[in-house]
């Protein structure tokens, strides 16, 4: 890359300004609470440089905490001022940097021993989730609580989608289908039945269109609390459960039109 | 129920599950005192976590549930013909920000971090591994990230308090700093 020079410096990667402060403190053997800022600053300008040399990015925020070190710097060469509340007259104006630094390093540490634990799918294994539980079936009532987030139900069309086969072509088609019709189709898939997986619902979609229809027919019924969407594990499957009331009019969706 | 013939449903009953199970419905199962089942379920314990044994049965998220040892982790991933897959060390820390510092705003986050954090903490969203859970009360309305449940089965805590303890630093506090400030002038 530095051919020109003849040599190029490796430069560690640091997660951010705090990380790359930290990592000149221990290498230059400062005092932490008594960090000499000029230094500091010098080798950290040399450091944002030597990026620069590499043709890297610098983020900007590593140029903001440049700017921090000046300013602390030329806050310290500054007089104090000799009548003010007696408070703020001795405050060092690095003891919020050392705050941050220290506090960056206890996360740091905190997240190294972390990393260090056994993980799920990477050290240890469990019994994978049983794609269609039979645990579902026996002990959820439907007034079962495993509320599905927006990530997941939005990460399960996105599964629907992807198997849709577009042609190589652009295709212009017209499709009949509502919402309106597409609730109805939905309560038919559901009628007599406790459950249905979230899938099932776009089994005879063959079209993008069509499933974006069905799926706001979904969420349409959701709104009108005449089905629940539910999840009942992290990454287990998702599935429709039809809310039984009372008086329950034939067509919901009709109303909406 | 003797305690033997309870151990070996109890056994059976862990092995079927795919998820950790609580006590309660343990319980519910097996139709004894809480005592018993708790001796039993030490028993249990006791005998995975000798060493000729490749799984342990550990206190996950509350549950319990049979693990492989992390030892024998390279011969599982070659039966599941998948990598190991790792989070990054940037997405660890914010992790740990998180999980000691809940609940956070992705302000805060990025205050420690001194870096943006967004692209890391949507991540952690789409891996289950932090939740929105709640709205924090300032301008804006910012969200309150913490961790689930499903964060704790990932590293294996039986709750937070299995985090690792995080090191005290002395005195970073602006009277300790100010007295060395007097000293130097």
């Amino acid at each position: 890359m530095n051919a020109a020079s003849g040599y190029a410096i490796k430069l560690d990667s640091f997660e951010g300004p705090l990380d790359l402060l930290l990592h000149l403190v221990v290498q230059h053997e400062m005092d932490i609470y008594d960090i000499p800022i000029a230094k500091i600053t010098e080798q950290y300008l040399f450091y944002l440089e030597q990026m620069e040399a590499q043709n890297i990015d610098v983020a900007s925020e590593f140029l903001l905490m440049a700017a921090t070190l000046i300013h602390i710097k030329s806050k310290m060469l500054l007089p104090v001022p000799p009548i003010e509340s007696s408070d703020d007259l001795d405050i060092d104006p690095r003891v919020e940097l050392v705050h941050r630094l220290l506090e960056y390093q206890r996360y740091k540490d905190g997240a190294q021993q972390l990393d260090e634990y056994p993980q799920l799918e990477r050290d240890v294994f469990a019994r994978p989730e049983n794609a269609e539980s039979d645990m579902a079936e026996s002990t959820l009532a439907p007034d079962v609580t495993g509320e599905v987030g927006l990530f997941e139900l939005v990460q399960a069309l996105r599964g629907v989608l992807e198997r849709v086969v577009e042609p190589p072509y652009h295709e212009v088609y017209v499709t009949d289908l509502t919402v309106a019709e597409a609730g109805q189709k939905l309560r038919a898939l559901l009628d007599g039945r406790e459950h249905m997986p979230f899938n099932e619902c776009f089994s005879d979609l063959p079209r993008r269109l069509e499933i974006v229809v069905m799926f706001i027919a979904v969420l349409e019924c959701v709104k009108l609390q005449r089905c629940k969407i539910v999840q009942l594990n992290p990454q287990g499957m998702i599935y429709i459960y039809p809310v039984h009331t009372q008086n329950c009019s034939s067509d919901c969706t009709s109303q909406e039109e | 129920m003797d305690s033997a013939t309870l151990k070996s449903r109890l056994e059976a009953v862990l092995f079927a599950s795919d998820e950790p199970l609580r006590m309660d419905r343990l319980l519910a199962i097996f139709e004894v005192e809480r005592e018993q089942l708790r001796l039993v379920l030490q028993e249990l314990t006791v005998d995975y976590a000798q060493e000729s044994r490749g799984i342990l049965l550990q206190e996950i998220a509350g549950g319990f549930q049979l693990r492989t040892r992390p030892e024998y982790a390279p011969w599982v991933l070659k039966l599941k013909s998948s990598r190991r897959t790792r989070l990054s060390k940037a997405a660890t820390e914010t992790l740990a920000i998180i999980a000691y510092r809940q609940p956070v705003t992705r302000a805060e986050i990025e205050y420690l971090r001194g870096v943006e954090s967004g692209g890391l903490v949507r991540l952690l969203m789409e891996k289950q591994l932090i939740k929105v859970v709640g709205k924090k009360d300032a301008p804006g309305k910012p969200s309150l990230y913490g961790t689930t449940k499903y964060f704790l089965e990932y590293f294996g805590l039986k709750d937070l308090s299995g985090l690792p303890n995080l090191q005290e630093f002395t005195a970073p506090d602006d009277a300790a700093l100010s007295l060395e400030m007097d000293f130097d002038n």
